[in-house]
């Protein structure tokens, strides 16, 4: 349903993904892994269109997301992105953050649009936060809120960037309980993530980055017991060590 | 990776992106040429809606002869130059006004209530007083009331004036500025050690005077204008040679000659300000 074929990218001098494929299947939960600046969320941005790619092609299903002359708003409306940073607007409540996409962009009438968000807020235990504003939530219950909004919009893929890394501890686990969920539900997911242990244990595919390539991929069970490339090894030896 | 094969430079892009990079620049081709076409159809549009008017030759002769044009120039420019003083000397007094203005605003120490009283009656006060009233007020007034050590030459009597009634609307920028930076940085500087004052000083007056350079700037280019008020004084400046030219002549072509000295000296800021705004933007923006 995704397909990255020979994606490049480059900053300036400094070459971010040198030559990235790879294919998502429709209900797979993909983790991307790797150390800080090995290319994790800058293949998701690319993907989402947030950056222009150099070189290579990337499919979502029929659609070609690199052709220049494609419209980013109509395959934006098939593809959510939760950023690290919520990125929550600070100016509408809970609620209006979640119907402003379905309404605007899909064009959900109000009552249908508030039924469905309600229900998702309900389904991630804050149906009592539907009139808070962002700012007065915590980190974990704002990144809930980030991810039901992404949700709302019905996308046929959901992006994740490293969307705990701005959580303390105890609050990761809150998040992470809603991606499950999320995954029990069949969507496909592909996220970029430092939680190897939710990682390990809710993936279907394991893609390990390094120096912008892909150095190995594959089951999380071969993955973290059996790495075959030693970077993948001394990677994993440093995370869960 | 340097002892593998020895490729030339990067990697040469595939078909599909030299077409993808073709489209590209096509599609920035055809929006240069749509957008300089609309902009020519519009601009053409305007000046023979202008000119096709039954009033344009007489409206020409009247406003934008060349020859009065020429006559009047001499005298506007060098009237000019008492403009370019005013705004320089006021805006020069201006700022440190404000600041200190602004500051004793929000300031917390108890002891500045009444100095904090005042300075907010200042700002209410000249801000709601008509700029042009200020500077009549202090054109007569203060010569009339005859108190020795009060300057009596009309500039600077134009320059008080002029410096208190932008003194007002500085001071209220500046603190919007001050109060636009996040309270964080407070926390921040606080926490380091930094008194109050400090706090103010190093880290959030240069972060709230870069917040509001923009609406500051526009408050100069006001200024500039605003410098044609003291003609009411008495003071020769540009527009009231331009009308002594105008009233000797029956021709408004001098009054024309003075908005465009008035024109050339903002656009220079207005730019100026732009690019002081993107750069800081892209200072802290990173990329």
């Amino acid at each position: 349903m995704l397909r990255i074929d020979g994606v490049r990218k480059s900053f300036g001098d400094h070459v971010v993904l040198d030559g990235i494929d790879l294919h998502v299947k429709p209900g797979e939960v993909v983790c991307l892994i790797g150390a800080s600046g090995s290319g994790k969320s800058t293949l998701l941005r690319c993907i989402d269109l947030l950056e222009l790619t150099d070189d290579g092609d990337i499919h979502l299903g029929d659609l070609e997301l690199t052709d220049p002359a494609l419209d980013e708003n109509r395959a934006r409306a098939r593809i959510a992105f939760v950023f690290q940073a919520f990125n929550l607007f600070p100016h509408l409540t809970v609620l209006q953050n979640l119907v402003l996409g379905p309404r605007r962009v899909k064009g959900i009438g109000r009552a249908e649009a508030e039924r469905r968000a309600r229900e998702l807020l309900t389904r991630v235990g804050l149906a009592d936060k539907v009139s808070a504003y962002p700012d007065s939530l915590s980190g974990g219950q704002q990144q809930r809120v980030a991810l039901v909004r992404a949700v709302a919009m019905d996308p046929e893929l959901l992006l994740l960037d490293e969307v705990t890394s701005a959580l303390d501890p105890l609050l990761v686990a809150e998040v992470l309980e809603v991606v499950r969920d999320l995954k029990g539900s069949g969507m496909t997911i592909v996220m970029a993530t430092h939680e190897m242990r939710f990682a390990r244990e809710s993936a279907d595919r394991i893609v390990f980055l390094a120096d912008g390539r892909i150095v190995e991929s594959g089951p999380p069970e071969q993955i973290f017991t059996a790495p075959r490339d030693p970077r993948t090894r001394a990677f994993l030896e440093r995370h869960l060590g | 990776m340097t002892d593998s094969v020895a490729l030339p430079g990067p990697t040469p892009p595939s078909a599909r992106q030299q077409q993808r990079n073709a489209f590209r620049r096509r599609r920035t081709l055809r929006r240069a040429v749509v957008g300089t076409i609309s902009s020519l159809v519009v601009l053409g549009l305007l000046v023979w809606v202008v000119t096709s008017a039954p009033g344009w030759p007489r409206v020409r002769e009247t406003f934008f002869s060349a020859n009065h044009a020429r006559e009047s120039f001499p005298a506007i420019r060098d009237a000019f130059w008492l403009n370019v003083r005013l705004f320089l000397m006021v805006e020069l007094l201006v700022l440190p006004l404000a600041l200190l203005i602004a500051v004793v605003r929000v300031v917390p120490a108890p002891a500045m209530a009444p100095f904090k009283f005042l300075a907010a009656a200042y700002t209410d006060v000249f801000r709601g007083i008509p700029t042009i009233l200020i500077v009549m007020l202090v054109g007569f007034g203060f010569p009339a009331l005859g108190l020795s050590g009060l300057p009596t030459s009309l500039f600077w009597l134009g320059t008080i004036a002029l410096t208190l009634s932008y003194g007002a609307y500085v001071a209220e920028v500046i603190r919007a500025g001050i109060l636009s930076v996040h309270p964080t940085q407070w926390a921040a500087g606080r926490a380091l050690g930094l008194g109050y004052g400090q706090t103010l000083t190093r880290v959030i007056l240069p972060q709230a005077i870069r917040n509001v350079t923009p609406p500051l700037m526009n408050d100069f280019v006001s200024l500039q204008k605003d410098t044609a008020l003291v003609s009411t004084i008495g003071l020769v400046e540009a527009l009231r040679a331009a009308s002594v030219y105008q009233a000797s002549t029956f021709n408004v072509t001098s009054l024309c000659v003075a908005a465009v000295f008035f024109i050339v000296v903002t656009i220079p800021l207005a730019r100026f300000t732009d690019w002081l705004t993107i750069r800081s933007m892209r200072r802290q923006g990173g990329r």
